[in-house]
């Protein structure tokens, strides 16, 4: 189905409490060299056709306003995909 | 006087609410997500609880429900609005007040009685205080750490909208130590514990007198009754 993919992160500058647990993990279990581990979301927005500039536009403008919140999160794209 | 506690799908201290704002004095008034209305009351609660399971984020989507576009409006008109736990992190996710909430710094469920200090007075939920006045309430969260920019931050100190400030022990990781904050006109006020738990002997958090007997929560939802009285 097309969709349109929108990938979310927490603030470059935020503790990622999620991503740190994970990262004392991996190295409890023997996974060096890893620095850092951050954690965000994607969420897919589904259509039934390919989504119109249009609708990329609005999907533009409902990931800044809805699916982030500016202070705590950046959108990092919003992408066509197709499968 | 009529206060509106709402109730969203998930909220679960929309009951002991309304029992503290009897206990208080006023008449609580339920209200529900799905309404436009909120029924000529004087002021309204947003309850703790998991609005909508926390999907996505915590009071995000309650902030799109249709009895929020309204409160929204109202508050921007002078409504005295509360915002506790959840209800707090709706009126952030509402831009109602700035700033946000996230998991707390240490990764688990936070539920202690936890002291607080009153840092300002002039606000709708806080009149009944004396400055600096020294209380403790119960707080019960996992996603309670306040985060704001740096030039908000100093905005909320240099004009005196922080509202209660935690002490002895920062719980989550909120910035400042913020607890609790007011927006500028001071009838939004939101906190993160509850004081809806400590409003009658026996049911509260321990203080020096006797177990249980803390009742430091009463005077917030007395000071809106005080506020409507002198509107």
């Amino acid at each position: 189905m097309p969709k349109i993919v929108v990938q979310v992160m927490p603030k470059q500058d935020l503790l990622d409490p999620q991503g740190k647990a994970v990262a004392k993990a991996l190295e409890r279990s023997g996974h060096k060299g890893i620095k850092a581990v951050r954690i965000g979301k994607r969420i897919e927005l589904h259509y039934p056709s390919t989504p119109t500039a249009a609708q990329l536009a609005e999907a533009h403008k409902i990931a800044e306003s809805f699916l982030t919140n500016g202070v705590i999160e950046d959108v990092v794209s919003v992408t066509v995909e197709q499968d | 006087m009529k206060i509106g506690v709402v109730t969203f799908p998930g909220s679960l201290d929309d009951r002991d609410a309304a029992r503290a704002i009897r206990l208080a004095g006023g008449e609580p008034v339920s209200l529900w997500h799905a309404d436009s209305t909120i029924k000529k009351v004087d002021a309204v609660v947003l309850p703790g609880g998991f609005s909508y399971g926390d999907y996505l984020r915590c009071g995000a989507i309650a902030a799109q429900a249709p009895v929020m576009q309204t409160i929204m409006k109202r508050a921007n008109e002078g409504l005295p609005v509360l915002g506790i736990c959840n209800g707090f992190q709706i009126l952030v996710e509402s831009h109602l007040l700035p700033g946000g909430l996230i998991r707390n710094e240490k990764q688990h469920f936070v539920c202690r009685d936890q002291r607080l200090r009153v840092e300002n007075v002039d606000s709708a939920w806080t009149n009944a205080f004396k400055q600096g006045d020294e209380i403790t309430i119960p707080l019960k969260n996992g996603e309670g750490g306040y985060i704001a920019t740096k030039e908000t931050l100093k905005m909320l100190e240099g004009e005196g909208l922080v509202t209660f400030r935690y002490l002895d022990v920062n719980p989550n990781g909120s910035m400042n130590d913020i607890a609790g904050l007011r927006n500028e006109r001071g009838n939004v006020v939101g906190l993160m514990p509850h004081p809806e738990h400590a409003v009658e002997p026996g049911f509260g958090p321990d203080s020096p007198i006797a177990m249980r007997s803390g009742i430091d929560g009463l005077k917030i939802f007395q000071s809106v009754l005080n506020s409507v009285v002198s509107a």
